[in-house]
């Protein structure tokens, strides 16, 4: 049994704030941010990880409170993937969300209470340029590495074609270039059944009760499109849940129903409806292919690492694989690998033993490199 | 430094590449004759591999691979992207070889393309004397679990190169580190061509 490690989420504030796609501004702006390991004195072992859409800055090792380490600890911790002997690794809380960098939860200096939708909406490109402001003030030149999945691979993505100057490789994983019709659909449909919860309130719920029925249900939604039909198979089948036969009435009968309703149920009590809403939209607003020219694209100089997973059909492997050919064409340094796995969209999140040694093997040939 | 695995021809291909080139390996397997390349020639190598452990090993080495299906990636290259195209003991297990030879020639400015020879005399004599379906060192594999579907002689690849307007600019014969020269399509285990669009 490993033994448990603790850390803490620090905060960075940044009066001067950030100016958005859309025009506007986040003033002052706030992230919350981890690091595990050290920054060599070269600083030249530097990795970034994104987190996805309900995902925090604690990515490795255990908050005192929590019931489970960090959400990407099977990867990341000494000796494993990411290799905190050997890299500095930085996680921070993407701005939108809710787990202590702005977002609409903060509290609106102009008002004292929480923007709620006073926020602005903000895009992939500007949580990316948070991330910028916090690597400067880490006193970090150029990353190492940035890797993440799902909207963190769309972050990753950003960071590689917007600031190819300081970024040195990348593995985006389980993601896409653009967001299509269908996968703006689900996100969609999820915002709806926060929005026609009577307790959404046009987003001023805090301070009563918070449209949770309408979050859970997004959040149900959103878990049938992280699995698979083989991985509801091997879950859940057919099988009942605490029952011998159907019970011909509208209580949860099936081990999928009850399933679905606990992740519903668990989400709501940890994270913010607003916040579901702003991340979702920054996630439909991505679309890489229409910013890049063929301009951009030369300048494009990281190494990547495209990872997809065979039974991903949120992102399914030919997305990701998009982006590999598109970058081949600009002859850039690709490497595209579709891990073969049953478990979904969710694939890039649990232990995969592929994926350890893809992501292990590029950062440890990264680092030899860079070492010469 | 991982250790680099020799094979004749390896030893060949690395004569032939030119120093700093862009080299495609279709079939590339763990990445070995891209390892070499990149170390000795210092070419800007690329690989497509169908085994997903093998493009693992690949990512390994610090080489740039693809994983997927050769003979669908194959079109997606622009003419000429590459200096050499290699096809190295592949040919034999592809679904499409005429296709795939001449995208290697559109692809490539030259390509490289090396396979067992089923002429050999070892081989004519177990189908004459023998009566079964032959094997030795090139092509190990009994006939239910091989993964060749197509077999080739050195006088068939002649052929076909003419019929497709293909020029032969070297060929090598071999067998294991022997080099043949007297009387290849029968005393030659292996070959190797480089070949390009006439």
């Amino acid at each position: 049994m490993e033994e448990k490690v603790f850390v803490l989420t620090h905060k960075a504030l940044f009066e001067e704030g950030l100016a958005l796609e859309s025009g506007r501004f986040i003033q002052p702006l706030e992230i919350a941010y981890e690091t595990y390991g050290e920054l060599n004195p070269d600083k030249t072992n530097a990795i970034l990880i994104c987190h996805a859409l309900s995902g925090s800055a604690n990515a490795a090792f255990w908050h005192r409170d929590a019931r489970k380490p960090g959400w990407w600890d099977v990867y990341i911790g000494p000796g494993k993937a990411i290799d905190t002997d050997k890299f500095f690794v930085v996680c921070s809380n993407v701005i939108g969300g809710c787990y202590g960098s702005s977002g609409p939860t903060t509290i609106n200096p102009a008002t004292g209470k929480p923007y709620g939708l006073e926020f602005p909406v903000v895009t992939i490109n500007d949580m990316v340029n948070a991330q910028v402001k916090l690597m400067d003030y880490l006193g970090i030149d150029k990353w190492l590495c940035v890797v993440g999945g799902s909207m963190g691979g769309m972050q990753v993505l950003s960071w590689a074609f917007h600031h190819p100057d300081r970024v040195r490789a990348a593995i985006p994983i389980a993601t896409t270039m653009q967001h299509t019709a269908q996968q703006i659909a689900f996100n969609a449909v999820g915002r709806q059944a926060i929005m026609r919860d009577p307790n959404w309130n046009q987003g001023n719920y805090y301070g009563s009760t918070p449209p949770y029925q309408g979050l859970a249900v997004a959040r149900m939604i959103g878990h049938i499109t992280y699995l698979s039909d083989e991985a509801m198979n091997i879950k859940f089948a057919r099988r009942l849940r605490e029952k011998e036969k159907y019970g011909y009435d509208f209580s949860i009968d099936f081990e999928i129903e009850s399933y679905l309703d606990y992740q519903g149920d668990s989400f709501v009590r940890r994270f913010d409806a607003n916040s579901y809403l702003y991340l979702t939209k920054a996630i439909d607003y991505f679309d890489l292919s229409s910013e890049i020219g063929p301009e951009q694209m030369e300048k494009v100089e990281a190494e990547f690492l495209l990872i997809s997973f065979s039974s991903d059909w949120l992102y399914p492997p030919s997305q990701v694989e998009e982006i590999a050919k598109l970058l081949e064409s600009y002859n850039k340094d690709v490497s595209y690998c579709c891990v073969k796995s049953d478990y979904g969209h969710d694939s890039f999140l649990i232990y995969n033993k592929q994926q350890e040694r893809l992501i292990k093997g590029f950062l440890e040939h990264l680092m030899s490199e860079v070492e010469k | 430094m991982t250790p680099l695995v020799r094979r004749r021809d390896y030893q060949l291909i690395e004569e032939i590449v030119n120093e700093g080139a862009r080299v495609l390996d279709l079939g590339c397997g763990e990445g070995d004759l891209l390892l070499s390349l990149k170390r000795y020639k210092k070419v800007k190598g690329y690989g497509i591999e169908s085994n997903e452990d093998k493009v693992a090993a690949c990512v390994e080495k610090g080489l740039a691979v693809h994983h997927g299906d050769l003979e669908s990636m194959i079109g997606v290259y622009p003419d000429n992207t590459f200096d050499y195209v290699i096809l190295s003991r592949t040919i034999q297990e592809i679904r499409n070889p005429k296709k795939v030879l001449n995208e290697m020639v559109r692809i490539g400015r030259q390509a490289i393309v090396s396979f067992p020879n089923f002429a050999h005399w070892k081989i004519r004599f177990q189908l004459m004397f023998e009566g079964v379906a032959p094997k030795n060192p090139a092509l190990p594999y009994e006939w239910y679990d091989s993964p060749n579907s197509h077999y080739l002689t050195i006088k068939d690849f002649y052929r076909f190169c003419k019929a497709n307007r293909i020029e032969v600019l070297r060929a090598e014969f071999f067998s294991g580190y022997s080099k043949i020269s007297f009387w290849p399509n029968l005393f030659g285990e292996e070959a190797l061509f480089l070949i390009k669009r006439r």
